[in-house]
């Protein structure tokens, strides 16, 4: 893989619990608790987990859309954790977000001209006839038409909004864009839509793209790297041959193993997971997963397993893989 | 032959609103088999929802209201019975789970009281065995310290947790169908694996009806003995789930089967479908699907084609598949 853009280093968001008479802090919610990811220029690195695993909030801690509690940030090898405020309203031309709903982003009152115009004015991006002429260009990439651009959001369909929201995040020609369940809110026929339109994109701007989803099969369509997150932590990262080919870490299993797959030939031997994922105010101690685990080993429950390079490229965090555990290497 | 439980007959559901009458539900045809899982899918807005609202006459009304059809639940019409023979009906015969369950659990009482009440009110039995009742369902479904759960209320559960009481409460009366609208699409995949494997096994013991709403052809291929796939207000094919998934005939089945990512295999680029879902009217013109269809003819544009039964069980409705052209004229 080429050049890194980004690099994630120990990057946490705590939630402080408060309570009582002294709203004294009883603890935290860990929301994103410790992890650790760098994207390459020009690829599609997937976040994938269930609710509450802290994808979204790790995607929105990237941008500084939340304060991170600790951690680097290195976007272009700057540390933006460490930018002004002003300064980082600055970098976020290079680092755009598109939201899952497109009914809730999208001013109601303003025209779909005004939407995409003004990230450009804001910025302060070329004269009133460029920014008009960049909008129509805009409109065009994304395949709405002239027409479309005196309308209100309202007057549209979720596809056509999620194609406006998109065509938002190009306007200042960013770098890394933020994509955070663009397609969970689409009907079939349309999600397939805009993710031919997001590949299109990518390949006419180079584009990097943090693809945030709960969909198993969207991910592995158009991601290059996947991570794996649960109770706030990343338990696997690696390229989506590989993690669906041959998933090491338990939660993976269980997870690919759940999903249903389109074709009624396929019986698939399914993993069921007992219980649910535990509140991350009060996260296990030792490996996150190990309440639910099939395979759980006493250090689990104590010790929390390292991110480890367990094979070629392929970074697990699970104790069946740690060389200290001899006993548990020839379970595989 | 097996004896359908439901047998929807030329169904019209329709919405009166300001801008006009909208044919929601456009003339269905539909029959669920005894002990089978029938599968209804399509978009957001094909009626597919509707349907499953007018079987147990749940319809908002207004501005919704069943204008034409026959529902006949073990060979009885529904359609003309009135709210009080309805009551006795819903639960008892055939009950409901929908995709939101916090808003069909009511927040003031405990999840106990929920099901007490139902059984209770139906069955007539005392409030000692029909809390013996509501505890037994409860573990049936699944569901940990039932003793314990029975006492709570439904903001003290999970998403997955309250699934699975809704489920106890639609099964406490044994009705003979259940219908499923999404009831695993607000879950994580891990609870909705739990889910399904609830259903299916309710199906397979108890011998329950199912009639799944979904728009996940994954939960489809799944769970399903038979499908109907519904576009605007109609159904467009039906068959088994393996004639629907090995050899679709409708275009917009092929369509919708073919613009699903697969984790099975890796494709480039996703088929995708153009267009958008057509505004449903009363002025409707020939196949609902032409304008996005890739074989559109002439005759697509001019006159509807009749639903056509292609095989024993497949049926489609598509000019490409054994309407004649004069039945047009």
């Amino acid at each position: 893989m080429s050049e890194i853009l980004l690099e994630v280093s120990g990057l946490k968001k705590y939630y402080p619990i408060r309570r009582g008479l002294m709203n004294q802090i009883r603890g935290y919610v860990k929301a994103v608790d410790d992890i650790s990811f760098s994207v390459a220029r020009g690829e599609t690195f997937g976040l994938v987990g269930e609710s509450g695993c802290g994808k979204s909030t790790t995607g929105r801690s990237l941008l500084r859309l939340i304060e991170p509690t600790a951690g680097e940030i290195r976007f272009e090898g700057e540390d933006i954790t460490r930018l002004s405020l002003e300064a980082m309203r600055r970098r976020r031309r290079e680092m755009q977000i598109v939201f899952q709903d497109p009914f809730s982003s999208l001013d109601p009152r303003n025209t779909v001209a005004r939407i995409l115009e003004e990230p450009m004015r804001v910025h302060g991006t070329g004269d009133a006839r460029q920014r008009r002429a960049a909008v129509e260009r805009l409109a065009e990439v994304v395949g709405l038409t002239k027409a479309h651009l005196q309308r209100y959001p309202h007057q549209f369909s979720g596809g056509q909004r999620q194609r406006i929201g998109i065509a938002r995040a190009l306007a200042l020609q960013p770098k890394l864009i933020i994509a955070d369940e663009p397609v969970s809110a689409l009907d079939v026929s349309i999600q397939s839509q805009v993710i031919n339109l997001m590949q299109d994109l990518q390949s006419e701007f180079g584009l990097t793209y943090i693809f945030i989803a709960h969909d198993l099969s969207v991910v592995k369509h158009i991601c290059d790297r996947v991570a794996v997150m649960y109770l706030g932590r990343i338990v696997e990262i690696t390229s989506k041959h590989k993690l669906y080919e041959s998933p090491q870490h338990p939660y993976t299993q269980a997870l690919l193993s759940a999903v249903p797959e389109p074709d009624p030939n396929i019986r698939k031997e399914r993993i069921i997971l007992r219980g649910e994922v535990p509140s991350p105010a009060n996260a296990p101690v030792g490996c996150a997963f190990h309440t639910r685990c099939p395979r759980v080993m006493e250090v689990c429950r104590n010790v929390r397993p390292p991110l480890l390079e367990t094979a070629d490229g392929h970074f697990t965090a699970c104790h069946l893989y740690v060389d200290s555990a001899p006993a548990s290497q020839t379970r595989n | 032959m097996k004896q359908p439980v439901l047998r929807i007959e030329d169904l019209h559901t329709h919405f009166f609103t300001d801008r006009g009458e909208v044919p929601a539900v456009d003339g269905v045809d539909l029959v669920v088999n005894s002990g089978e899982v029938l599968g209804v899918v399509g978009e957001s807005g094909c009626g597919k929802s509707v349907t499953s609202l007018s079987v147990l006459k749940l319809v908002p009304s207004p501005p919704g209201r069943i204008v034409g059809g026959r529902i006949l639940l073990k060979g009885k019409d529904l359609v003309p019975l009135g709210e009080k023979e309805m009551r006795g009906i819903r639960g008892n015969l055939v009950s409901m789970i929908f995709q939101e369950p916090m808003t069909s659990l009511n927040p003031l009482f405990t999840v106990g009281q929920q099901i007490i009440e139902t059984v209770r009110l139906h069955r007539g039995m005392s409030r000692k065995a029909a809390r013996a009742h509501a505890v037994e369902m409860l573990q049936k479904v699944g569901i940990p310290r039932a003793e314990e759960i029975v006492d709570e209320y439904p903001h003290q559960l999970s998403g997955g947790m309250r699934q699975r009481v809704m489920i106890a409460m639609s099964i406490s009366l044994n009705p003979e169908l259940l219908i499923a609208d999404e009831p695993t699409t607000a879950l994580d995949v891990t609870i909705q694996a739990q889910i399904l494997d609830l259903i299916r096994r309710l199906n397979e013991e108890q011998g329950t009806a199912v009639m799944l709403i979904t728009h996940d052809l994954g939960v489809v291929a799944e769970m399903c003995h038979r499908v109907a796939v519904m576009y605007a207000g109609k159904v467009v094919e039906e068959g088994s789930v393996y004639d629907i998934f090995n050899h679709p005939l409708h275009p917009y089945t092929q369509g919708l089967i073919q613009s699903v990512p697969r984790m099975n295999e890796h494709r480039e680029r996703l088929y995708s479908i153009p267009g958008n879902v057509p505004v449903l009217s009363k002025d409707m013109q020939g196949c609902r699907f032409a304008p996005r269809c890739p074989h559109v003819m002439e005759v697509c544009m001019r006159s509807l084609p009749e639903l056509i039964r292609q095989e024993e069980h497949h049926s489609c409705r598509c000019w490409l598949h054994g309407s004649s052209q004069e039945d047009a004229v």
